[in-house]
Formats: structure tokens, sequence, C-alpha cells
């Protein structure tokens, strides 16, 4: 099993997330620059972790959607490659067109840093296949701009196929439809503004996340 | 040639930075304001003289990464 962390100058989640499936999962992961033009070989899961990439200039995620890597990221996507985007990685996938809609600056216009409760609103997805049988989990959220926004008829459409997998139980930034996390059509491109990556032990409050990266790993 | 690309969000969307500033100036006493958006604004220089071909090509860079279209709304100067 082999995974690949994007790192984006302004990336700060990119260690967490090498650890986190390193300890979760016992995969191997290569840090991948975002000005590289390859993904690793045979590669099973692709992360684009949390930060501020480029600094959240012009918009979050923008630039970091243009990087030489994405090229190859929207391919793996394409072929099928597990593909999960966290925090400022959500918001890189959304500007990127690999999820629809975007994420907004936070209702009260707050940085949000928190545990939040999520509901599990779709566990048949390959990401949440491990979640059978529980309809809550745990994580943290630290987001400036994690209001998820989208149009009445693709909140509609999401909710209606399936593809709303998270959900939070106290909305904490006023995204639509209390919507944590999402997945593409196809159920193998997850968006996600909780860290998975900052609840994998105990010992951080929560384990939760753990079963996001063995689900994702167990599903290549 | 000087371009000038203004960008906010679209109406449907909300705006909390325009409903913090409409608060202040409302607590400043200009209870008379509404609707207040904040967006911005991005001016570059752009070489070439052809007026229609500057037009097209900022319309793409719009496109393509200065606006959000799935939240934004933009419209470009061009002097």
């Amino acid at each position: 099993m082999k995974a690949a962390v994007i790192v984006f100058p302004g990336s700060n989640c990119d260690r967490d997330c090498k650890v986190a499936i390193e300890r979760s999962t016992g995969a191997s992961v290569d840090m991948v620059w975002h000005g590289d033009t390859a993904l690793p070989d045979g590669v099973d899961l692709v992360v684009l972790p949390g930060g501020f990439s480029y600094g959240d200039y012009l918009r979050c995620g923008a630039m970091a959607a243009l990087s030489p890597i994405m090229t190859e990221v929207k391919a793996a996507a394409g072929r099928g490659v597990a593909t999960v985007g966290i925090c400022n990685g959500f918001q890189v996938l959304c500007e990127a067109g690999l999820l629809p809609g975007a994420l907004l600056r936070n209702e009260k216009l707050k940085y949000v840093c928190k545990t939040v409760e999520l509901a599990v609103v779709n566990n048949q997805t390959r990401f949440t296949a491990g979640y059978a049988g529980r309809r809550e989990v745990a994580m943290t959220v630290g987001n400036g701009e994690g209001n998820y926004f989208a149009d009445e008829d693709t909140l509609d459409r999401l909710e209606g196929e399936g593809q709303v997998v998270f959900r939070y139980l106290a909305n904490p930034n006023g995204s639509a439809r209390d919507i944590a996390g999402i997945v593409n059509t196809r159920g193998n491109v997850l968006g996600m503004m909780p860290h998975p990556d900052r609840a994998f032990e105990p010992e951080l409050g929560s384990a939760d996340g753990a079963v996001l990266f063995q689900s994702a790993l167990a599903s290549a | 040639m000087r371009a000038k690309v203004h960008v906010f969000l679209k109406p449907g969307v909300l705006d909390v930075q325009g409903k913090a500033v409409e608060q202040a100036l409302h607590g400043l006493g200009w209870g008379g304001v509404e609707h207040v958006r904040v967006g911005k604004t991005i001016e570059f220089d752009l070489k070439g003289g052809d007026r229609a071909a500057a037009e097209a090509e900022v319309k793409a860079m719009c496109e393509k990464l200065l606006a959000n279209t799935v939240i934004e709304s933009y419209r470009v100067e061009l002097a």
C-alpha cells in the first residue's frame, strides 16, 4: 500500500498526514512537492493536506489548484485513485473542480478551532466503510473559511446521490445544510473540513480519523 | 493597456465581511447604509494594443484564476 501527500508552499498538516497514515495503516507515504509533475508509481491514496497553501492569497486553494502536480492529481482521480482533501485540501479540490461548490468565510468571521461531533451520513463510501455501525465520530476542525456553499440544486443533488458523507451535529461555521464532507459522483474523491489526521490515536482525543485512512487503503 | 478586475461575491452568496462593515457603519451613526458588499480589485498592465483581444484575454484570466464563478462575479475595466 502506498500513499502520497502533496506538499504546497504553506501546507502545515503535511507531516501530520504522513504520520497519521503510517501509524494507522502501515502504508508507506511519499511526500510530493507541488512543483513535481509525477505521482509515485502505483499510488493507492493521494492526500491534499491542511494549511495555508500560497498564503491563502486571492482565494483559499486557488493557486494550489493550478500547481503542476494537480494535473497528475486530476488524472489519478480520473483513474479512480482514492483522493482525500482535508481542510485546505478540500478548498483545493473545490477550486480544481474535482468537487462541486466552494468554501466561504465562516459565518461569524471567526477562525474556529475545536473538536466537532460528526454524523456519518453515508458509511457506504470507500472512505467510511470502516465506520459501519457507527453513526457519530469526533474530529477537530481548524478553519477560517470552512463554510461550505453550493447552489440549492447542487445541494439537493449531493444529498439525493448520497454524496454528503459527514455532517456537523453542531454547525461551527455556517456550512450549508451542516455539510462537513462530500464525495464526488464516482465516490473516489473526498473533501472534508474536519481533520482525520489530527484524530488517529486515543491520546489525541479521538482515534476516529484512523478508520478513514484504513478504509481508504483497504478499498484500493 | 491597464486592466482593472473587480471581483465580488454573487448577490445570493452571504457576504459576512459586508455585514460586519455595515454594522460598524451603523454603529458610527450612518444608519442609512444598506447592502454593503466587500470585494477586491486586481489591477495590472497588459501588453498589446488590441482592445477586443485584451478583453477576451482578461475574461479568460477571470474564469481560470481571478474569480471563482461558483461564488463570485467579476467586472473588467480596460483603459
